[in-house]
């Protein structure tokens, strides 16, 4: 599907009326390309959804007249488009439909996208496309039909945002997805998005059914036989050929046959594709096919290997004397093989970083550069008299000094070489309550405790009573001063946890009253009688999965089952926006650590990136192959990381909406992710139980600890990066040595560009401490700013 | 392993009987065979992703429990229409059907009049979500307050000291001595840091912090001071406080030492509350005592065969004591014995030895037959039964020879009842009918008549209570009272949780037939009486008594009411003085079930236990004491 090349390639053009236009214009212009990402949005959507109806559909263009399911579908499609919100004040917009498609190439893809819109009877929507995109009336001619083909190539092509300067950066609205970073990948594969007909018509053509069996133990029995140091690695095939044979079988009706075939080989598989082997089993019809996720991603990504020269030499000699074609097919058509130079790799170096849906991450796909330092701190003038200074400065000497101290507000005025530019992407500038609250911030800090492994922090828990198995999610703002939960009965409660009650600000009529130049306004606005500790949002329609409080402790982000995302005012109590996009479950939000931006995720596999004041999102994520479980932003705002439960982690570029760096190795959904402070690293949690330690700057595992035995949902940097706290559904809160996890890892020799690392097991080492809670699974951790770690959870009787 | 699970799972399909069941409940007949089987593999297909995406609401709803929501959302997923009606927090009660070769499994739909519902009061409005705070840690040392679990679990307690060599205790690992921190005591890390091949047992620094010894001493004082309510309390905490582990070897030494100096002193009242103690501590379900064994089971032992407990032998009733103990040993026996250790064996012995010596006094005498009864029937049918005859002719020689000291006689009629007690029910499980007067009495001596009687009555119960059990036996599983947690946070000290008490012994009954109202505070237990009558000669009323306690599990005696009449009974439970927290009302539930036959009419109801002394009532009497009795779990027999 080009759409997603029709969302991307939209954006010059909007760009290039953009810059000599604002305001009302500027806003008017935008719709024609919002218009885009909605429909890129929702035929993604159609596909996603493994919808049974929409996948079926497409496969059945090809071949015969719609059926009337076909076409209801698609008047539901139809519908939303047009009420689309772009779509609505389209008419207005059409003034400006004279940039046209420049290059011929996007007036291609446009076409393409036109006479899909045709063919789906979409008249109405095509028609607005059409006029849109300025395309003429007779432009639907055959021709449009090579259109498809030569949509992986735009997508490398749009790289080009990177380069452009532009200032800001809403003018370079993108609708960014992983493509240019996979383009080579995908391409490969065909098509970006799964075109589900030309999927599964590569098992059309294949040998005897019942030599598979034979085929499969031929290759079984020469892998066993090999070399040990190349039997580890060969036996990573096992897995994709394995669940390739099998598919390859059902699409062609051999039910029996797939069935013994499985009950055969698939105890033979690691134990880490368990989840991935039963999905598969229940799989037993050609019919099933079309409408599983699991199934596309499978086929439309590439499964990746990393194997040595001499090992993929060995296996190819075998398979060219044995004639065996059938595995050889499967290897050039469904595999992706890394080949590398150097030693094959160990069994536990090469279990490491297996486990996701697609196999490891390409080592090209690690390679951008990353921005992982740390902005400057805007210059505050601090009151604080010389003593308190000082104070800081003797504590800080005796340890060492790590990098993010000169971002905390001392007096560095060097910059990281890390760092991104400070004007990279465009940030919120600092509100007077902003300043007055960094100020706080660096006092509080100078009182904060310097933690290690001889110095634990006090754990505070806030039990949750009577939550009879509804709290879904909680959130501290960063001052500790407010916890939020959200719950299975889609409310939302914030308390405050301070002496400070909870008050709403005056309603419009008494407000006039007051006298708004007396000083203490602020505190006359907000009325009295409404104070109380716990105040209740109502307005999801669903259990709400994901919540966020701004950096400012103003705004409360909310997301929920019901495909929404809620932006709360914590001065009135009241829902601002409601941000519809997702259309599926939300899985979780976040706001960036400077305001304004948020990042969302959830079981539609895109995270969107949006800002508080608009209602479509900014940018797109989209590469992951199964549901995003949770969001992060990198401290410094210009990346975000996403987990999802594909079993990998993504970390994307806000600026360019690229991915930069896919990180594989867990066996389990994603269900946790925290940056270190000083942005270098990233911690993960998931359902396996274990964190996993990545350097983000190399693109490496650095570390991985064992301990928990129930899902993490919860991990936490201490303040100053050198405790790792991580809470979990085993009832356990768990504090690991970061420190010395980190610093082992320096004298490692990271310039072995293989990036094959060896991974001590010293989890025990570097577990701190273990503290059980009484039937009270750990959603949330956070650290106050004097570094006291404050855990949540709901009592669980 | 995995892969055997692996490999049934993935032919696990929906029965085609199911299909056409389905098909008939919508109204199609006649389902061909072929459909049948294309239909069940599309439909467990189906149901096997939607599962699969229920997983995923579970897992973000961060349960383990997959409930109907999940399903209703990941059908919401796939854009179907969810299934209104199944909200349940609690599993959904199937039932089960078969008949003309189906079976079935459905979902009982009850027809529900409105107006009842409407009419019934609204149910108490479940408490708000509220949020508490507590330490989990301090400066890494995890404080232990109830909101904190025990430091140490039961099992890591067992493990550690039946495999001492396995487990470092808490606390004790290398980090504590290289630091040189003074926490040594009370690091939670749990699991043992195993470095270094050899692993002495480190030594053991017991040092508890002032709050717990400020705990200590109030919880000793109050255990065997004067206030009634406040030893209740006390002995409530120690039964129910998950932070005892550290203060555990204190308890024991307490106890220990304190049975010593109180029966040199014979102040029974103190032994009895020292008994208290031991009980309760075994009731917690945080602590493993095995530890302690070896200084509680002396002072347990102290109690049930000491020579003389009581300053006044002849009036106080130090038998009650004795029977109490003995069950504490049976008790721990139960739960403790083990190859290694041996106990129940070699309390047997020394409680046999004693047994056998000519010169044991009575009340000696009398504490080793409890002893060894409350072990079990094997140990009574091998050890006791041989005995009877040797016991009777004692007894027979006290009761009926010159009198020599009231003492002597008192202590020769209880254990004359003793066995009787135990005995019989023994004897009419391994005895074929009939029952002979005088067979018993050639082969039990001086006990044999009356034991003849006691066993008849047995097994008539036994009998009527094998007709019965699958109709009156009620079981009433009442749901744990939910603590109301906000209130009384996560310690359970709301519960209403009071010490049995053991004022009243079953004996005393004997020489005053009067029921028995305890003369403590009772615990606010709830007393259900069912009473079943069948149509049979005699009837069984069922006592089932409902501690709402956690611990205890309900306890079912069957009363047998008189031999040959049928007695249907009302007891009026006078609710006890309300415990700790005064709110939780007693519930009563009295069930009485007539007889339908003219029978009943026969016999006059009563409204109390019958007063005569037959020992028919008698029975009656013990059984429902016994009910009350701590700990050991009644059941009549039978």
């Amino acid at each position: 599907m080009n759409f997603k090349k029709a969302g991307l390639d939209s954006c010059p053009l909007t760009l290039g009326s953009t810059d000599q236009s604002e305001g009302s214009i500027l806003r008017s212009r935008w719709f024609p390309f919002f218009n885009f990402a909605h429909a890129q949005f929702i035929f993604k959507m159609a596909a996603v959804q493994g919808g049974m109806v929409d996948a079926k559909d497409e496969l059945d263009i090809k071949s015969e007249p719609p059926s009337d399911g076909f076409g209801n579908s698609n008047a539901n499609d139809g519908r939303l488009l047009s009420s689309s919100p772009g779509a609505g004040t389209g008419g207005t917009a059409t003034g400006n439909n004279k940039p046209a498609p420049g290059p011929p190439e996007e007036q291609q893809t446009l076409l393409a996208v036109l006479q899909f819109l045709k063919k789906s009877k979409l008249a109405e929507s095509a028609e607005i496309l059409r006029r849109e995109a300025g395309l003429p009336e007779d432009a639907l001619d055959p021709k449009g039909t090579d259109a498809s083909g030569s949509g992986p190539g735009l997508a490398a092509g749009s790289g080009q945002v990177d380069g452009v300067d532009a200032s800001s950066l809403l003018s370079r609205v993108t609708v960014s997805s992983s493509a240019a970073a996979q383009a080579p990948k995908k391409a490969a594969a065909g098509e970006d998005q799964p075109d589900v007909s030309v999927v599964l018509s590569a098992y059309s053509q294949q040998g005897d059914p019942s030599l598979y069996d034979a085929y499969y133990s031929g290759l079984k029995r020469f892998i066993e036989s090999v070399l040990d140091c190349h039997r580890a690695e060969l036996s990573q095939l096992f897995y994709p050929l394995f669940v390739h044979m099998y598919l390859e079988l059902v699409y062609n009706n051999n039910e029996s046959v797939a069935k013994a075939f499985f009950e055969k080989f698939s105890g033979d598989q690691e134990c880490y594709y368990e989840q991935d082997l039963r999905i598969l089993s229940s799989l037993t019809k050609k019919e099933h096919m079309k409408g599983n996720e699991t199934l596309l991603d499978f086929r439309t990504s590439k499964f990746v290997l990393r194997i040595s020269r001499d090992s993929y030499q060995l296996l190819k000699r075998h398979l060219q004397e044995r004639q065996n074609n059938q595995i050889w097919n499967i290897i050039q058509e469904h595999l992706y093989i890394d080949i590398f130079d150097g030693m094959p790799r160990s069994k536990s170096q090469i279990d490491a970083m297996s486990g996701s849906l697609a196999g490891e991450a390409r080592r090209e796909a690690n390679k951008a550069k990353v921005f992982y330092g740390l902005l400057k701190e805007p210059e505050i003038e601090l009151p604080l008299d010389d003593e308190d200074e000082e104070a800081e400065n003797e504590e800080g000497k005796p340890k060492k000094k790590k990098p993010k101290k000169d971002s905390m507000g001392s007096k560095s005025k060097k910059q990281d070489p890390n760092a991104p530019l400070q004007t990279r992407i465009p940030l919120p500038e600092l509100k007077d309550s902003d300043k007055l609250d960094k100020i706080m911030y660096m006092k509080e800090s100078t009182k904060r405790i310097r933690l290690g492994s001889d110095n634990l922090p006090s754990i505070c828990f806030y039990t949750f009573l009577n939550a009879y198995q509804g709290l879904t999610a909680v959130d501290v703002t960063d001052d500790s001063s407010l916890i939020a939960g959200g719950f299975a009965d889609s409310t939302v409660r914030v308390w405050s946890v301070t002496p400070k009650k909870l008050r709403k600000v005056k309603s419009a009529a008494d407000l006039n009253l007051i006298d708004k130049e007396s000083d203490d306004v602020l505190e006359r606005i907000m009325d009295e009688k409404t104070a109380s500790e716990l105040k209740i949002l109502y307005g999801h329609s669903g259990p709400v999965y994901g919540i966020s409080f701004s950096p400012d402790r103003n705004y409360l982000l909310s997301s929920s089952e019901d495909g929404t995302i809620r932006l709360w005012s914590l001065q009135t109590f009241t829902c601002l926006v409601g941000y519809k996009g997702h259309n599926y479950p939300v899985w979780d939000t976040q706001f960036s650590p400077y305001g304004y931006y948020f990042v969302s995720g959830g079981h539609d596999r895109v995270a969107r990136l949006w800002a508080t004041d608009h209602y479509q999102p900014l940018r797109i994520f989209a590469g992951h192959l199964a549901d995003i479980t949770c969001t992060r932003f990198h401290p410094n705002s210009n990346y975000v990381a996403t987990g999802s439960s594909d079993r990998t982690i993504r970390l994307w570029d806000v600026l360019n909406g690229n991915c930069v760096r896919i990180f594989t190795g867990h066996k389990g959904p994603i269900h946790a992710l925290a940056f270190s402070p000083n942005g270098k690293f990233l911690a993960s949690g998931a359902t396996d139980g274990r964190v996993l330690l990545w350097d983000i700057g190399h693109g490496l595992m650095v570390g991985e600890l064992k301990g928990h035995t129930d899902t993490i949902y919860s991990l936490r940097f201490s303040r100053d990066g050198e405790i790792l706290a991580s809470g979990s559904m085993d009832n356990t809160v768990r504090l690991w040595d970061a420190m010395k996890a980190f610093d082992d890892l320096e004298t490692d020799d990271f310039t072995a560009a293989t990036g094959h690392i060896h991974l001590q097991d010293n989890s025990q080492e570097l577990l701190l401490g273990t503290y059980m809670t009484k039937s009270t699974p750990v959603l949330h951790l956070h650290f106050t700013r004097r570094n006291l770690l404050l855990a949540a959870g709901a009592y669980n009787p | 392993m995995a892969e055997e699970r692996r490999q049934k799972q993935c032919s696990v399909v929906l029965p085609t009987e199911s299909m056409k069941a389905m098909a008939e409940s919508v109204g199609v007949g006649q389902l061909q065979e072929d459909s049948c089987v294309a239909l069940s593999e599309e439909v467990s297909y189906r149901i096997k992703e939607i599962a699969q995406d229920a997983l995923k609401f579970m897992h973000h709803g961060k349960r383990r429990k997959l409930t109907t929501s999940d399903i209703d959302n990941a059908l919401k997923l796939k854009n179907v229409e969810p299934l209104y009606g199944f909200q349940s927090q609690e599993f959904i009660p199937f039932r089960f059907a078969s008949g003309g070769g189906r079976e079935l499994h459905f979902y009982e739909e009850k027809e529900v009049d409105l107006s009842d519902i409407i009419n019934t009061p609204l149910p108490r409005v479940p408490l708000d979500v509220s949020l508490k705070a507590h330490w989990l840690s301090i400066e890494g040392v995890q404080p232990s307050i109830p909101e904190n679990p025990p430091p140490a679990s039961k099992e890591q307690q067992k493990t550690e000291s039946t495999e001492p060599l396995k487990v470092v205790k808490p606390g004790q690992e290398e980090k504590g001595t290289i630091q040189g921190k003074g926490q040594s005591t009370t690091t939670p890390d749990g699991k043992g840091k195993e470095k270094g091949l050899i692993r002495l047992k480190p030594r053991s620094t017991h040092e508890l912090s002032v709050e717990q010894q400020l705990y200590y001493k109030e919880i000793t004082e109050a255990c065997v001071g004067s206030c009634e309510a406040k030893r209740a309390e006390a002995l409530q905490s120690i039964a129910t406080d998950p932070g005892l582990y550290q203060m555990l070897p204190r308890f024991s030494t307490f106890i220990s030492e304190g049975v010593r100096v109180n029966v040199v002193q014979n102040n029974l009242a103190l032994l009895i509350y020292l008994m208290r103690m031991v009980k309760a501590l075994m009731d917690n379900p945080t602590l493993y005592l095995e530890k302690y064994l070896h200084e509680l089971i002396p002072a347990v032992v102290t109690c049930i065969v000491s020579k003389q407990l009581c300053l006044r032998p002849d009036v106080d009733n130090h038998w009650a004591l004795r029977d109490f103990a003995a069950r504490l040993m049976a008790q721990s026996c139960k739960t403790f014995s083990t190859t290694t250790n041996n106990i129940q064996s070699r309390v047997t012995k020394t409680l046999t030895k004693s047994l056998f010596d000519d010169k044991t006094q009575w009340t000696t005498r009398y504490g080793c037959i409890a002893g060894l009864a409350e072990l079990g029937a094997d140990v009574i049918k091998t050890l006791i039964l041989p005995r009877l005859t040797v016991e009777g002719a004692r007894i027979k020689a006290v009761m009926e020879g010159p009198v020599v000291s009231n003492i002597d006689k008192i202590g020769a009629e209880h254990v004359q009842t003793l066995l009787l007690k135990h005995c019989a029910s023994v004897i009419a499980k391994i005895r074929p009918q009939p029952d002979n007067v005088e067979q018993y009495r050639a082969e039990y001596g001086y006990l044999g008549p009356m034991l003849c009687s006691h066993v008849v009555k047995a097994r008539t119960q036994a009998t009527l209570q094998a007709q019965q059990v699958n109709r009156t036996t009620l079981t009433i599983t009442q749901p744990r009272p939910t603590l109301s947690v906000s209130q009384s946070g996560l310690t359970g000290s709301g519960g209403p949780r009071t010490p049995s008490i053991i004022k009243v012994p079953s004996s005393l009954t004997l020489m005053s037939p009067r029921p028995g109202t305890p003369s403590q505070p009772s615990p606010p237990a709830t007393k259900y009486i069912v009473m079943g009558t069948s149509a049979g000669a005699a009837s069984t009323q069922q006592v089932i008594t409902l501690s709402s306690s956690q611990s205890a599990s309900p306890v079912t005696s069957t009363v047998p009411s008189a031999t040959s009449t049928l007695q249907p009974l009302v007891k009026l439970e006078s609710g006890g003085t309300p415990g700790l927290t005064a709110s939780r009302p007693l519930q009563k539930y009295i069930v009485v079930s007539l007889p339908s036959s003219a029978s009943s009419s026969l016999e006059p109801k009563s409204s109390v236990l019958p007063t005569s002394i037959s020992s028919a009532s008698l029975d009656g009497g013990i059984k429902l004491e016994r009910s009350e009795s701590p700990g050991v779990s009644t059941q009549s027999p039978h």
